[in-house]
């Protein structure tokens, strides 16, 4: 995708993970995720989706195999990655403001520069005016965008992303879709993104890898060649039908294989 | 608002109702009252008696009070050492199931011996009694905080002093209270109980336990009765003001504390 030279942002040579004594989640996974890039894991339900995120972020340690993220181990490489959990983990005590400016605060930035931050990224992702709401006053896609908003706030170069929207209704579910693109053409991140749902991974992902189960593995990678800048428009288009069955297609395989 | 009206109209009205009964007994069973005073009688001799009525309510507040604080101190500290790790809960939890099982009545004379009747020995016997439930709350609160946000905390680098305070001690606010509700009540039964045991240095001044123990000796049946509902009183007013603070402090953010009306 990029020209840009140098290590990949992501690199999974041979991994597995096991829980331990029990089976494989997953088994001899190896990926390349080059900068700029926006890669979607999916595949059925156990098939370890959610373990890539806690490998590559490093919350857990892989049994087998080595990863490295920037050229670093996960544990070092994490002051450039966020991480955006299913549900939207804010701080219930604290205000939407104060919920988008933990991570700079855990991180020693002074109250005045995290003040400025969080202004002008709750501005970014519309919610100027509940900064001073208390989480349980908003609604989940409301809540969504807080953390989306909090994990943006470290300036990361790499974002982790697990099934973010997987508990929204449609509707808000495609509309911060095309947020998250549009973030994305601003900041240039890399992704790794889980979901479920097949329009998702396509509308989103520049690169999907379709995952079987039992043990986790990776059963087919499928470029994504829609153009970088996407609207909501797009999903009307015939090239992005045929992307959606072809993905359908081969996660039904997974499923048999 | 009208909702609230009606519930204390109803509260009003059984108590009034009870009342009726109490008078319909001692007129149809002819009981003494040296068994059982009228509720004027009881009326009269609270108003009688009221400045050392009032004077040893505010000795047992001061002495449950205190305990109580007490507790809310050392329970939190305890609980902060709790929840650095397993290997310290399984080694020093069963202590203060002992705290929990120990017959308070066992261990005043004990006290009594220690520290002297009075003011000190009930208020370390409140302290003693109010502290496990505090203990035990604040520990489940520290260390129940969900795995993802102990993850994100992980994600940004936090040191263990910053899970702590920024995370786990937060989380942990709201069953802080619940331990401090529970804990009031004993604190003001303990308060009272321990006056029975270590209530006065000066015979004839001493809490309502003490005041208790004094009315009966003397047969005071009807002052006994004023005391027994001044104990009461103190009991609520100690809830109240708990859960006054535990408004204060949790309602913008946390569910349990919304009034219903806010709905």
């Amino acid at each position: 995708m990029s020209p840009e030279s140098g290590v990949p942002m992501i690199e999974l040579a041979g991994v597995s993970k096991c829980y331990g004594k029990g089976q494989a989640v997953l088994d001899g996974v190896s990926l390349s995720v080059p900068k700029d890039e926006f890669v979607t894991f999916i595949g059925p339900s156990g098939c370890g989706k959610s373990t890539v995120l806690k490998l590559i972020s490093g919350l857990t340690a892989p049994s087998g195999g080595t990863i490295r993220v920037d050229g670093l181990t996960p544990r070092v490489a994490r002051e450039i990655v966020s991480y955006i959990f299913q549900d939207a983990t804010l701080l219930p005590w604290r205000t939407v403001r104060q919920n988008v400016g933990l991570g700079l605060e855990l991180e020693g930035v002074t109250k005045v520069r995290r003040e400025a931050k969080t202004g002008a990224l709750l501005e970014l992702v519309g919610l100027g005016h509940v900064a001073e709401a208390y989480p349980r006053e908003l609604s989940g896609g409301m809540k969504m965008r807080v953390s989306i908003a909090r994990a943006l706030s470290t300036n990361p170069r790499l974002l982790l992303m697990d099934e973010p929207f997987a508990a929204l209704d449609e509707m808000s579910r495609d509309h911060l879709n095309e947020e998250l693109l549009r973030l994305r053409t601003e900041q240039r991140w890399t992704a790794v993104f889980v979901t479920h749902s097949v329009a998702e991974a396509v509308f989103l992902s520049t690169r999907i890898v379709v995952l079987a189960s039992n043990p986790g593995r990776i059963h087919a990678v499928l470029p994504v060649d829609l153009p970088r800048l996407r609207t909501a428009a797009l999903r009307n288009a015939p090239e992005f039908e045929d992307l959606v069955s072809q993905v359908s297609h081969a996660l039904r395989k997974a499923l048999s294989a | 608002m009208r909702q609230r009206l009606i519930t204390v109209a109803n509260a009003l009205a059984v108590f009034a109702a009870l009342l009726a009964l109490w008078q319909l007994v001692l007129w149809i069973f002819h009981v003494p009252s040296y068994m059982l005073p009228s509720p004027r009688a009881v009326a009269q001799a609270a108003g009688a008696r009221f400045p050392s009525l009032l004077n040893a309510l505010t000795i047992t507040a001061e002495e449950a009070g205190g305990g109580l604080m007490a507790s809310i101190v050392a329970g939190v500290v305890v609980a902060l050492l709790f929840a650095q790790s397993r290997w310290v809960r399984r080694m020093l939890y069963p202590y203060t199931l002992l705290l929990q099982t120990v017959p308070i009545v066992a261990i005043a004379p004990l006290i009594l011996m220690w520290v002297g009747a009075g003011t000190a020995a009930v208020t370390l016997i409140a302290f003693i009694i109010s502290l496990a439930p505090i203990i035990a709350n604040t520990t489940q609160g520290l260390i129940s905080a969900e795995e993802n946000l102990v993850h994100l905390f992980l994600m940004h680098n936090a040191s263990s002093a910053q899970l702590l305070f920024k995370l786990r001690l937060p989380h942990s606010v709201p069953s802080l209270f619940v331990g401090i509700r529970i804990a009031s009540g004993i604190a003001v039964i303990g308060a009272i109980t321990g006056e029975l045991y270590a209530g006065s240095s000066r015979v004839g001044e001493g809490g309502l336990g003490y005041s208790i123990l004094y009315a009966s000796s003397q047969l005071q049946t009807d002052y006994l009765f004023a005391l027994v509902l001044a104990s009461t009183v103190l009991g609520f007013g100690f809830l109240f003001l708990v859960m006054f603070f535990e408004w204060y402090f949790l309602h913008r953010w946390h569910e349990s504390a919304r009034a219903p009306e806010a709905e």
